[in-house]
């Protein structure tokens, strides 16, 4: 499955770690199991990002715009603490705060906005983005 | 002189003080006028604190960033 990796993550690992990624999939394919890693959005989830009904937050995580309905705020929920996780053990791998790795993870998830999804911006409001670039703390790489 | 020292006074006053605040720091501003003059009343060193802070998370931000990229994209779903 090294397809699945973006272009600059790929480029970043190791040839060995992709040949183990790839032996990996091909045996839980051969199992018929699906791949852990790298699946795509809910679909649900996807719905209500492009609504606008989602946005991220400079801290790391999803927040909801506005009063969105039950099941779309529960689905937030659940990203969140799921993301929680994977930021703790990430973290504790690099010997850094969860919060730390979270925020870094918030300056990377607004610069990848689509043009019309929503952020939070350095002043609190939620923005739309557009075609420039999104408004985002000091401290964000480029 | 005193003329001119109210003048600086007040003017540190209109950068420093703003809503509320305002009516309680012109009195503490003109006491500490006429009382100790301006020259105690310097900006405090607190925004250079601020601007070290900012520095050392800059570098741990810049530093985690590529592990954090590998993450996002092993973890497309939850993204």
């Amino acid at each position: 499955m090294a397809q699945a990796f973006d272009s600059v993550a790929s480029a970043r690992l190791p040839v060995v770690r992709q040949m183990m990624a790839g032996a990996v999939a091909a045996g839980l394919l051969a199992l018929g199991a699906a791949p852990a890693m790298a699946q795509d959005r809910d679909p649900a989830y996807a719905a209500a990002r492009a609504a606008g009904q989602v946005g991220e937050l400079p801290t790391g995580y999803l927040g909801t715009v506005g009063s969105v309905p039950a099941p779309v705020a529960r689905l937030v929920e659940d990203l969140n603490i799921k993301r929680k996780s994977v930021y703790a053990q990430h973290a504790k791998e690099q010997g850094t705060t969860i919060e730390a790795y979270a925020f870094t993870s918030g300056c990377l998830q607004i610069a990848k906005t689509a043009p019309g999804e929503k952020y939070m911006g350095t002043d609190g409001q939620w923005h739309v983005r557009g075609k420039d670039k999104p408004m985002r703390d000091a401290r964000c790489p480029e | 002189m005193i003329s001119a020292k109210s003048r600086s006074c007040f003017s540190d006053l209109m950068k420093v003080s703003s809503g509320r605040r305002l009516g309680s720091a012109m009195v503490l501003m003109a006491g500490s006028c006429l009382v100790a003059g301006c020259i105690t009343l310097n900006a405090p060193d607190k925004p250079i604190v601020i601007e070290l802070n900012i520095k050392i998370e800059q570098d741990v931000v810049y530093k985690l960033a590529p592990d954090v990229q590998q993450t996002v994209a092993q973890n497309k779903d939850i993204f």
